[in-house]
């Protein structure tokens, strides 16, 4: 085998050279199991792509098939149509646009605050935000709710966002994130003359730039997934999330199951591309949570 | 906290420390302020005042409200249904945390020797875990259909009977386990891929030299190095599987006969359903509690395996 002279980390998801030299009737097993696996994996979104093309009639036939005799739209054209489900798009949205930039400026401050100033009850104050890890949000649904009452934002934009803007975790990641950033950076900038908010800006930030990424990305799944508060929160139809509508209104059009899968189907694709688009920055991201851990 | 100065930290005193410590400076409160706002506002009072609510017989539906002591505490401990509810949650924690540590290690393998199907394996494997749960229980529901799902077509085409899957006492929560692992285990199958990637190479080349093979390497190579990740993985899950609600709870409503009804649930229709703030809340300290308690002692059982 020859020597490579390469670090001896592994490069990420490049295939290793000596390994794919000795392909053989093992590799073959190998490959053959995992791509059936991943193909299975596939069956449930083929399966819901398969339904909602169908014309409605063939649906119901039994036993099920993958047979369409004619493939059509219609499905989309009625739910589009009913315009619900974009309204509930622009609904999640706003919200979770809301959510993800609240959520990326608190915790940037918080954790700056943590790493970089020091001043009495610092550690106490850490632990006592960090604790709140611990609480599990969905107990606290029915005080946050009456609350929201009393601040008169049922079934407005702020109030499916603000809750779910406090993230401690986030803070105690990138707090982390930045103890590392060497000191003399930061000391340069204070000689010339930089204030905290100029050093958070200009040099800390700058350096953070996949970890915020990562962060932001998973805020924002989380904000535009979360289905117990919005669910809560929002009574008017108009208002509700594209999970809401999708898990309760959505029932009352009954036993049309191609457009049913429609809207699931439409229902998974801002997150789909979102997920395609930054799968780099998810997966690592993702590492680098179990990294820390 | 007082004004006066805090003792100097033996580090900014002593001349081994490199670095230039940051001075004292109340700045970082500033920073800290608005963070800590939100928090107050809607963790730490709803969590004040919810404690509060647990000791008075307050209704959603409004009018006067009294003091009742711990009656809440004491009907909500001694409710049979709290009591199934959170059987229902533990039993659903129970069956889906090894399955979700065992299917994600298991996917991981494959995509970890499997290199050149790489792109493909993440994609499908992970793709699961960003849709939405609503978007997630309808394609399973329709798939769990008795009559035109897909699940009990390829069954019969087997000659075999159909299963009612999420329609029967016994199978729901079954059901409701296996659609949560496809949906789910992307999270913790990428935690492990980027584990087992950061294995330096030469480990396994060593091996092969001694003339291992690829089982003998990931029985006493792979495996062993990824102890910690084991240990992360699994107390997520755990207290991921805990607080399970939203899923079940579009997928059967808790039912059949509230064989899948999971003690949130039970939380929200006690509170929004029944109006009964008093109990909800009582019942949401005893959850809370739960949850601190599993968190606590995961950690501290993992701390103590790793000395």
């Amino acid at each position: 085998m020859a020597l490579t002279t390469q670090s001896s980390e592994r490069a990420p998801y490049r295939g290793r050279r000596s390994r794919l030299r000795r392909i053989n009737a093992g590799n073959t097993a190998l490959y053959t199991v995992a791509g059936l696996a991943a193909l299975l994996w596939l069956v449930p979104l083929a399966w819901a792509v398969n339904t909602s093309l169908k014309p409605e009639g063939e649906t119901t036939i039994v036993p099920a098939t993958w047979f369409i005799s004619e493939p059509t739209l219609d499905a989309y054209e009625s739910v589009l149509g009913r315009g619900d489900i974009l309204r509930w798009t622009l609904n999640s949205l706003v919200s979770t646009g809301i959510v993800t930039v609240i959520t990326l400026v608190l915790t940037a401050l918080a954790a700056y605050g943590f790493s970089r100033c020091l001043f009495p009850g610092r550690g106490w104050l850490f632990a006592f935000i960090i604790g709140g890890i611990l609480i599990p949000p969905q107990t606290l649904i029915v005080p946050q709710f009456i609350l929201m009452t009393q601040l008169g934002l049922v079934d407005t934009y702020w109030g499916i966002a603000l809750p779910q803007v406090v993230a401690p975790v986030f803070i105690f990641i990138l707090k982390r994130f930045f103890d590392g950033i060497p000191r003399d950076y930061v000391e340069a900038a204070r000689m010339d003359g930089a204030g905290h908010l100029r050093i958070l800006w200009n040099v800390m930030l700058p350096m953070s730039r996949p970890i915020m990424a990562a962060i932001g990305i998973f805020v924002f799944i989380g904000a535009w997934n979360n289905f117990l508060w919005p669910f809560i929160v929002t009574t008017d139809p108009e208002m509700m999330t594209l999970p809401v509508g999708l898990g309760t209104v959505l029932g009352q059009y009954g036993i049309q199951y191609a457009q049913v899968m429609a809207s699931a189907v439409l229902g998974a694709l801002p997150l789909l591309i979102v997920f395609l688009l930054f799968q780099r920055h998810i997966v690592t991201g993702v590492a680098g949570a179990g990294i820390k851990g | 906290m007082t004004r006066t100065r805090p003792p100097m930290p033996a580090s900014r005193t002593g001349i081994t420390d490199v670095r230039n410590r940051p001075k004292t400076s109340w700045a970082g409160l500033w920073f800290i302020a608005p963070f800590l706002g939100f928090y107050l506002l809607f963790v730490v009072w709803p969590s004040v005042v919810g404690l509060g609510y647990s000791f008075t017989d307050r209704s959603l539906a409004g009018g006067p409200v009294s003091f009742v002591g711990l009656d809440n505490w004491v009907e909500s401990l001694s409710d049979p249904y709290m009591w199934s509810a959170l059987w229902n949650t533990l039993l659903f924690t129970l069956l889906s945390v090894p399955t979700m540590v065992i299917l994600a290690l298991a996917l991981a393998l494959l995509t970890d020797h499997a290199r050149r199907l790489g792109w493909f394996l993440r994609f499908s494997f992970f793709a699961p875990f960003v849709l939405s749960v609503a978007v997630m229980t309808l394609i399973w529901a329709w798939m769990y259909n008795p009559t035109l799902g897909l699940f009990n077509s390829v069954l019969e085409s087997l000659g075999l009977s159909g299963i009612e899957w999420l329609h029967n006492e016994s199978t729901a929560m079954i059901s409701v386990v296996i659609a949560t692992a496809w949906w789910q285990v992307g999270f913790n199958y990428l935690l492990y891929l980027a584990a087992m990637q950061s294995i330096p190479d030469d480990v396994y080349e060593a091996a092969s030299l001694d003339g291992a093979s690829a089982w003998q390497k990931i029985r006493r190579i792979t495996l062993p190095l990824l102890s910690r990740t084991t240990g992360l993985i699994t107390i997520l899950q755990l207290i991921g599987s805990l607080r399970v609600f939203e899923q079940i709870y579009l997928m059967t409503e808790g039912g059949p006969n509230f064989a899948t009804r999971t003690i949130i649930q039970y939380i929200y229709d006690s509170g929004f359903v029944g109006l009964r703030i008093g109990t909800a809340s009582a019942m949401a300290y005893v959850f809370m509690a739960l949850i601190i308690v599993a968190s606590i002692a995961q950690f501290r059982f993992f701390s103590r395996k790793e000395q």
